[in-house]
């Protein structure tokens, strides 16, 4: 091993688990991938069958990326962006800076203008349904990955219509259907399917699942769905490379252009994020906002929105690490996003707690889920304490488990109007 | 004879529309009561919902509902939202509202014209949103727009009467009452608006994001009666639109 896949070998340790069941071929090809980069494939090759599109978006954003060095900014830079009637790339980039952090509050005042401006009192509400939770990549970090043992499963449609009367019972009419990245277990027939059940039951449909082609995009947009929302998880691609090991998912440019394919299928809107946390998350949110930012010039329709998972900072880490970000980090990353991106949705997980989901709200976020499971087809268990089922297990633990009747009144009582859905699908 | 506000063979008294996002459905009945309004804006796409929160359920009775067609992205899907609203029972009236511009909601005038001249035809009372240019002011004219929606700034910018240039010469021009619409942010710019001889006044985000929604209603109202009470009475002397002086500049003509 080289000295930097040595470095990069230790800083990942953390996520390595080896499962118990694994057989010992598997846990040596798992050992092996881990450990020798030889032996993963090119991050940066299109597998067959990936579409490649004309766009040069991914070259810009990873230039202004590697371009951007928060250290140089000062407390001037910082007020100089903030006196300023309209954020530029470079206020954004002192924003986001760590000499920001000394003036939070004067960010949350002036993301809360932007936001109300922009947005009213308004905040949406609504409900991820994971339908499976095959995968067949490796990312180290995920709880779904292919070599962890955890309980697989994919609803049947029926056990779909069943959830998703379930979740519509309870008022809910925006509904995020995520799956694991599985072309094999949940192929695009498949979930076409599942969304026109869900046409059914709720009046705004989204899709987290692996990125497509823009055929494929077409397809589900025809069967209804109209947002699509990809995760780059890391901009810094060679970082990106020691996390994704194995299958699909470890092409870094095809994610990249997910977005841009579904909007040229028609689709109404993308979400995206890095997850922050994975690598320096000064430069991955910088890089997040920017991707936004240029497919707001190239896509002047698309209602774009931006998320803001984490990697919690491990407890008990005393050196100080650029990739910890704890609330205060967050809260400054997405009052800089507000402030850069007045008009783009920003939505706030069920991984973040209550508090720092109403205080959020009430600064820039526009959209929160609630009454939230990760798990596979355990809605019914977890709304009427039915727990007789063989549900599948969970990507991760969630923080904030209001349900939506809770959800929609403490919005109300911090002076934001609940929206359910302000959307027609056409 | 009294001062009506005309709008497809409609008589309003009130010349204040009110929006209704962005705020409480429940502070909507107090709003249209302090606001005086008789006409009250919705976007169909949040009318688009099961029983829960139905925002139809909050406007109060009597009010003329103004759908409009928010969402839409070319004139096609601008026409079928609007039949949508029709078929949903929310009446004749539609404000077409055609965005391509996620970021500031500026109007696509192209595909606007094209939508009205469909709805009008379709008997609608088609109010359209529209950038304030006089030749499509006149498109929409001849297409068969019930009135025409310049906007005054961007939407929710609260910039007041950026436009006002062009506004003015919509005002001038064009035979159909002119609504200002949009980035209007306080009542002293509403006031304003109707002194130039606007037909009336539409506005949302600056009262849905007051401290207190219908007192900032109530404060809308009073400045739209000012301003239009001022420009029925004719401005006094204002030099810059058409004053005399005391000492007539002909009085040496014999």
């Amino acid at each position: 091993m080289s000295e930097k896949s040595e470095q990069l070998y230790e800083e990942n340790q953390v996520y390595y688990v080896d499962s118990d069941t694994l057989p010992p071929q598997a846990l040596a090809r798992k050992h092996r991938l881990e450990q020798d980069p030889s032996s993963r494939t090119d991050h940066m090759a299109y597998m067959p069958g990936m579409e490649i599109i004309d766009s040069d978006v991914k070259d810009k954003v990873v230039a202004a990326m590697n371009d951007f060095d928060y250290s140089v900014y000062t407390a001037r830079d910082v007020e100089r962006a903030l006196s300023h009637e309209r954020c530029s790339i470079e206020d954004f980039k002192a924003l986001l800076s760590p000499a920001a952090a000394p003036f939070l509050e004067r960010m949350a005042r002036r993301a809360e203008l932007e936001t109300r401006n922009h947005f009213g009192n308004t905040v949406y509400i609504f409900t991820p349904i994971y339908i499976a939770n095959y995968c067949q990549n490796y990312c180290i970090y995920c709880g779904f990955n292919c070599y962890n043992n955890i309980r697989r499963k994919r609803l049947s449609f029926e056990e779909i219509e069943h959830e998703m009367k379930v979740i519509a019972a309870t008022g809910m009419e925006e509904i995020l259907m995520l799956t694991g990245e599985s072309r094999t277990y949940s192929d695009i027939a498949y979930i076409g399917e599942a969304v026109k059940i869900a046409r059914r039951y709720f009046r705004n449909i989204g899709i987290e699942i692996y990125p497509c082609n823009t055929d494929e995009y077409r397809y589900l947009h025809e069967c209804g769905v109209d947002y699509v929302t990809v995760f780059q998880e890391t901009y810094n691609s060679d970082k990106y490379e020691t996390l994704h090991l194995l299958g699909h998912k470890r092409v870094w440019p095809y994610r990249f252009d997910a977005q841009e394919r579904a909007l040229r299928a028609g689709m109404r809107g993308a979400g995206f994020s890095a997850l922050l946390g994975l690598d320096d998350f000064r430069k991955d949110a910088f890089a997040s906002a920017l991707h936004v930012w240029y497919l707001n010039r190239k896509y002047p329709h698309a209602e774009l929105s931006l998320s803001c998972p984490r990697l919690r900072p491990i407890i008990n880490n005393d050196r100080i690490n650029p990739r910890d970000v704890g609330e205060k980090e967050l809260c400054q990353v997405l009052c800089a996003y507000r402030i850069f991106l007045p008009y783009v949705g920003i939505t706030v997980s069920s991984r973040e707690s209550k508090s720092f989901r109403d205080g959020i709200a009430k600064i820039c976020a526009t959209k929160v889920s609630a009454g939230v499971s990760t798990g596979i087809g355990d809605h019914e268990e977890k709304y009427g304490g039915d727990e007789s089922g063989d549900a599948g297990d969970e990507q991760f633990e969630i923080s904030d488990s209001r349900s939506i009747g809770a959800m929609y009144a403490d919005m109300e009582r911090g002076g934001l109007q609940p929206v359910l859905n302000d959307y027609i699908y056409v | 004879m009294e001062d009506k506000l005309i709008l497809g063979g409609h008589e309003f008294t009130s010349r204040f529309i009110l929006g209704s996002g962005k705020y409480n459905l429940k502070l909507i009945q107090a709003a249209v009561e302090q606001g005086g309004a008789e006409i009250i804006t919705l976007a169909l796409r949040r009318a688009n919902t099961r029983e829960s929160e139905n925002i139809l359920d909050f406007i109060p009775k009597g009010v003329t509902l103004l759908p409009n067609t928010s969402g839409a992205r070319n004139a096609d899907e601008a026409v079928r939202i609007a039949r949508l609203s029709r078929e949903m029972g929310c009446g004749d009236f539609v404000k077409v509202e055609i965005m391509h511009d996620a970021k500031y909601l500026l109007p696509d005038n192209y595909e606007t014209v094209k939508a009205t001249e469909v709805l009008a035809k379709e008997g609608f009372i088609v109010l359209p949103y529209m950038y304030p240019d006089l030749n499509v002011a006149r498109d929409l004219q001849n297409a068969g727009a019930a009135a025409v929606m310049p906007l005054a700034a961007p939407i929710g910018s609260n910039q007041g009467l950026a436009t006002k240039a062009f506004i003015q010469i919509l005002i001038d021009e064009i035979d159909l009452p002119i609504i200002v619409d949009a980035g209007i942010g306080k009542p002293s710019q509403a006031c304003e608006a109707m002194e130039m001889g606007a037909a009336a006044i539409m506005a949302n985000t600056a009262i849905a994001t007051a401290g207190d929604v219908p007192a900032m209603a109530a404060a809308f109202r009073k400045a739209i009666e000012a301003g239009r009470s001022a420009y029925l009475t004719g401005m006094g002397r204002v030099l810059a639109r058409g004053g005399s002086a005391s000492d007539p500049l002909t009085g040496f003509l014999r």
